[in-house]
């Protein structure tokens, strides 16, 4: 079966039971996304498909052939780090760091949402054609990542400062 | 997880012949659930039929109704302009399950299909009359803060889990289903059943029957619609508690018309019959709103954990309508 993984073309053969998440460490050697709970529930493997983020291990590998998945290994090139990358190493955005490849995968994917106008949980004019990336929306947006050594300030201060230069300015003055 | 064979199928009529050459195929959306299932041997399907490529087409007719593809993405819903404008209830109900990388994934009828999260059903070493018919119940005595208060049986109190089911069910939709015998279309209310002593059997399908489209008919005063979600934690948990409704007040205070379900204290999406009968007419004060809501609850049994249920659904139902009919709730 063929993939796209990072921009790459790849080509595995696997047993249909095997899920993205273990397709991408166990067979391609991309051990970046991380198995938290295996359910789910902390978002620790998230990676992006043809952009949107996803649990890959939920997902079926099969269902995802020819598809355009990025991984935190395609976020940067060695010694130049994407602007999230270097916010969570400015404010402490994490701990032990096991969350962290889903936290960027899934943060780069929730602005990507947030500037096509997909409203949140907490937003309060659906009708809104844009939607500004307050407290309450990033906390929102980003719930479906957990952080067990609780560095979720400095993941909110790093991803604001990211896609939200503006107001991190403003609560920095 | 036990093997399987995979197809993917781009049209329903293929569906429904890969599904019925195996004896226990399971049709495959985004897989948040079933895949969970498999990996927990509580699903045990031979073949799998992904059914992802069927219509992702979201459809918003001159005449008000939306037409929604089976396999249309839970974000794409909630994220539609359409949708967003008439059915708020939906977006909103839509918004307040998961989390963004699941309605990424997630579709439409997958939502509609998914199991229940009963704890003792995902726990093999639990007794489960839903996962085993007639083995018994460890909820009944056990960890049942989340378990149902209506439409339960001595047999299972499992609720269904999904929020967007419980604003299809305010909206009367209607599901179109396929399958080896043709065509038909039911009520999303209708279709699944109560437990009684068969907790297994959950929806009135036939074999390898499939939802290829939800259908929204024409509610306008639904743009005057919200959902109500109260939770353990503030996102990504399933509802204690929560309340879909729309609402049409006339100008002198007489309420025209109301929707109104209940998500978290069923084994169904509820759909408040009772008290929308009691409404209509009433005055659009939150004492008549109270007054619905009694006797909505009336029937309403609590287990050893989750009897603070029955108050909390009156009080939800009493905000929800309250703060649509302009009050502060």
């Amino acid at each position: 079966m063929r993939f796209i993984v990072n921009g790459q073309h790849v080509e595995a053969v696997f047993d249909l039971r095997t899920s993205l998440l273990d397709l991408l460490r166990d067979h391609l050697g991309l051990s970046g996304s991380k198995k938290g709970c295996n359910q789910g529930a902390c978002g620790a493997c998230t990676v992006l498909v043809d952009g949107e983020r996803i649990n890959a291990c939920l997902a079926l590998a099969v269902q995802y052939q020819d598809r355009a998945i990025n991984t935190v290994e395609g976020l940067s090139e060695p010694g130049a780090l994407h602007p999230l990358q270097s916010a969570f190493l400015e404010h402490d955005g994490f701990q032990c760091g096991y969350c962290t490849p889903g936290q960027l995968c899934s943060a780069i994917a929730m602005a990507a949402e947030l500037s096509r106008g997909v409203p949140s949980a907490v937003t309060v004019d659906l009708a809104a054609e844009t939607i500004a990336l307050s407290h309450d929306e990033l906390r929102e947006r980003m719930s479906g990542n957990l952080c067990r050594c609780g560095a979720y300030n400095g993941i909110v201060e790093a991803i604001t400062e990211t896609f939200s230069p503006q107001k991190s300015a403003q609560e920095a003055a | 997880m036990t093997p399987f064979t995979y197809a993917r199928a781009q049209d329903a009529q293929t569906a429904i012949q890969l599904a019925g050459a195996a004896p226990a195929a399971r049709y495959l959306g985004g897989g948040t659930n079933l895949v969970d299932l498999m990996r927990e041997t509580i699903e045990t399907p031979d073949a799998l039929v992904d059914v992802t490529g069927l219509s992702q087409a979201i459809e918003a007719r001159d005449d008000g109704s939306i037409l929604i593809g089976a396999a249309v993405k839970n974000t794409a819903l909630a994220a539609h302009r359409a949708v967003r404008q008439h059915f708020p209830l939906l977006s909103r109900a839509i918004l307040a399950g998961a989390s963004g990388q699941i309605r990424n994934m997630a579709t439409v009828g997958g939502n509609i299909l998914q199991r229940t999260r009963c704890l003792y059903f995902y726990d093999d070493a639990a007794r489960c009359n839903k996962r085993s018919p007639g083995a018994g119940c460890d909820a009944r005595e056990g960890f049942n803060r989340m378990n149902a208060i209506l439409g339960a049986s001595d047999a299972c109190s499992a609720t269904h889990p999904s929020d967007m089911c419980v604003a299809l069910a305010a909206l009367d939709a209607t599901l179109h289903l396929a399958g080896a015998e043709g065509t038909r279309r039911i009520k999303l209310v209708e279709l699944h059943r109560l437990p009684d002593d068969q907790p297994d059997i959950e929806t009135i399908l036939r074999p390898h029957e499939l939802i290829t489209a939800v259908e929204l008919p024409a509610l306008p005063f639904a743009a005057r619609s919200t959902y109500r979600k109260v939770r353990d934690r503030a996102s990504y948990a399933f509802a204690l508690v929560s309340a879909a409704a729309a609402l049409d007040v006339a100008a002198d205070g007489t309420i025209r018309d109301v929707r109104l379900a209940l998500g978290g204290v069923a084994p169904k999406p509820w759909r408040a019959f009772k008290a929308e009968a009691m409404l209509r007419g009433a005055p659009a004060t939150a004492a008549a709103f109270r007054t619905a809501a009694e006797a909505e609850l009336a029937e309403a049994v609590g287990l050893s954990g989750n009897s603070f249920k029955i108050e909390l659904a009156k009080r939800v139902i009493t905000a929800t309508l309250t703060e649509l009919a302009g009050g502060v709730a």
